[in-house]
């Protein structure tokens, strides 16, 4: 088969997919088998984003919501990821450091650091920081574990050679762990932006003025399943955005490495 | 006289001298590995060594103290008449496994000596210029790393050592990655390149001919904890061609008697590895 008519086979099954699932899904709300007030309709669900896209919803325009969710998300995240890596390199480079620490770091990771977002919210109050904090305290044990482990396995020998070559402990750390760790690094930036945004929902929907966290509480508050369904679609779509503008970042930073070896991807 | 003939005495002082150097390491089971004892080994200034001996004896451990990146557990190792303390800035190392920086591209990879020593950028990047002429390598300035190949990178691992001029150059088991048409031809280029600037070199490998192809003297190490057995002088004139010296009479006869030496060594450590894996 080639490869142009493999290409296009995949598209059509990925279609059918598509329609058997939603369709199904429609079919079975119009047919009464599954009740919609409880599991939403997918033609519903469009309804409701359309109206929202229109006359905005209770809490201002959908844009408006999309906008401090995003600023929310993309601080949380942005700071989180200095730290953890930050604290990684650090620790994975100092013994010391990491001895000391080290304990703390997995006590912290083992509390379900969703429920601090309650403190945050009482001790900062329904604006900004309180859903930043959160995503911060999500995103940062992501990115601390992988950066640590990825300054843990630097080749022994590129390090040797960095020193022998006349690198001080600084430049060490700067020219051959950072882009050596990178790999492991960049892995975690996939999975941690997720958990940002996942901090910040988390957050608004915990208490807020606005966002599309209070968008899905309102519609839970109101019995309204296609609304809360609507805010899901929009938080996937987001997502989805964000995680082609890493990859095509991460395309740019490690276009040192050889090519991937062909094989199935996600 | 001391007072008067400093600039005499130079010469008398070794490049690198290992004075009944021992090393041990801590095993993962809290035991202990020798690698080396009492190895005795003094190598002049501008002279090519090579270091022969059988596989895991502890070659590449006498290469670490020389470079200050190991201490020995007993002895003491000295380059230019001092004890070695640290890091020297005088060493070049060229590693076994390529240690090039997979993120950097040629350039910057040669370039990595000169900028990690605070050289102006505009001065580093012409010597690393002139570098990669040397070895051949103008054109792949900005290539990286998995794009060349083997004896290109190999290349560039030269390249990146020499260009801080070290007056002592380490080799572990350099070209041994190396199928070998490629690597008589950079062995060839090696000795191009060690007549350019002539730092003292301490080539370790476990291929014999290799060894008296390039070496000014041979050193045949004992199967662990390495001690040094013999030392043969290598008269063979240069300028040398590696693929045509072996032919000579001369070179024939000193790897049999290297080999007689040798021999013992390898089927003391072989016999070894084959009782521990047969329990």
């Amino acid at each position: 088969m080639s490869h142009q008519r493999y290409r296009t086979v995949v598209w059509l099954a990925r279609l059918l997919v598509f329609i058997v699932v939603i369709g199904g899904w429609e079919l079975c709300a119009r047919l009464g088998i599954v009740n919609p007030f409880f599991y939403g309709q997918p033609s519903q669900v469009i309804g409701q984003i359309q109206t929202w896209i229109q006359n905005g919803t209770a809490q201002g325009s959908l844009w408006a919501q999309i906008a401090v969710t995003m600023q929310e998300t993309i601080l949380g995240w942005v700071i989180g990821v200095v730290l953890g890596v930050v604290f990684g390199v650090a620790l994975g480079r100092s013994r010391f450091l990491s001895d000391v620490l080290g304990p703390y770091i997995k006590i912290m990771n083992s509390i379900p650091r969703i429920v601090l977002g309650s403190i945050f919210i009482v001790a900062f109050g329904l604006g900004l920081s309180s859903k930043v904090l959160l995503a911060v305290v999500l995103v940062f044990f992501a990115v601390f574990f992988n950066a640590f482990q990825g300054t843990r396995e630097v080749d022994r020998n590129l390090m040797a050679n960095a020193r022998i070559l006349g690198a001080s402990r600084w430049r060490v750390t700067r020219e051959v762990v950072l882009p050596s760790a990178f790999t492991w690094i960049i892995a975690s930036l996939h999975v941690s932006f997720g958990f940002a945004l996942i901090g910040a929902i988390v957050g608004e929907f915990l208490g807020a003025q606005q966002g599309l966290g209070l968008l899905i509480r309102t519609a839970q508050g109101t019995f309204n399943a296609n609304g809360v369904l609507a805010a899901m679609v929009i938080v996937a779509i987001v997502a989805l955005i964000a995680e082609g503008l890493i990859t095509a970042i991460e395309q740019r930073i490690l276009r040192w490495r050889p090519p991937a070896l062909s094989g199935p991807s996600l | 006289m001391s007072a008067t003939t400093s600039e005499a005495a130079q010469p008398t002082q070794p490049a690198i001298e290992l004075r009944g150097v021992s090393k041990s390491f801590a095993t993962p089971n809290g035991g202990r590995y020798q690698a080396l004892r009492e190895l005795s080994l003094t190598v002049a200034a501008g002279e090519f060594c090579a270091v022969v001996g059988p596989t895991g004896c502890g070659k590449s451990t006498t290469l670490t103290l020389v470079a200050g990146l190991e201490r020995p557990t007993e002895g003491a190792a000295l380059v230019h008449g001092s004890p070695v303390l640290g890091i020297g800035r005088d060493i070049g190392f060229v590693f076994q496994n390529d240690a090039v920086f997979p993120w950097k591209s040629v350039l910057d990879n040669v370039l990595a000596g000169p900028r990690f020593r605070s050289r102006p950028p505009d001065i580093a990047r012409e010597q690393a210029r002139d570098w990669l002429r040397r070895v051949g390598l103008t054109g792949f300035e900005d290539r990286y790393p998995h794009q060349l190949s083997g004896g290109m990178r190999k290349r560039v691992a030269l390249a990146q050592s020499l260009i801080n001029e070290p007056r002592i150059l380490l080799m572990d088991e350099p070209f041994s990655a190396l199928d070998v048409q490629t690597r008589a031809i950079m062995s060839d280029e090696l000795l191009t390149l060690w007549g350019l600037t002539k730092p003292a070199v301490v080539f370790v490998t476990h291929d014999l001919e290799e060894a008296i192809a390039l070496a000014d003297k041979v050193v045949v190490l004992t199967a662990g904890p390495a001690t040094v057995k013999d030392v043969f002088t290598v008269h063979l004139p240069r300028p040398r061609t590696v693929q045509e010296v072996r032919f000579e009479p001369d070179f024939v006869q000193l790897y049999q008697r290297i080999w007689h030496s040798l021999r013992d060594e390898v089927n003391i450590a072989y016999s070894r590895t084959t009782s521990v894996s047969a329990p």
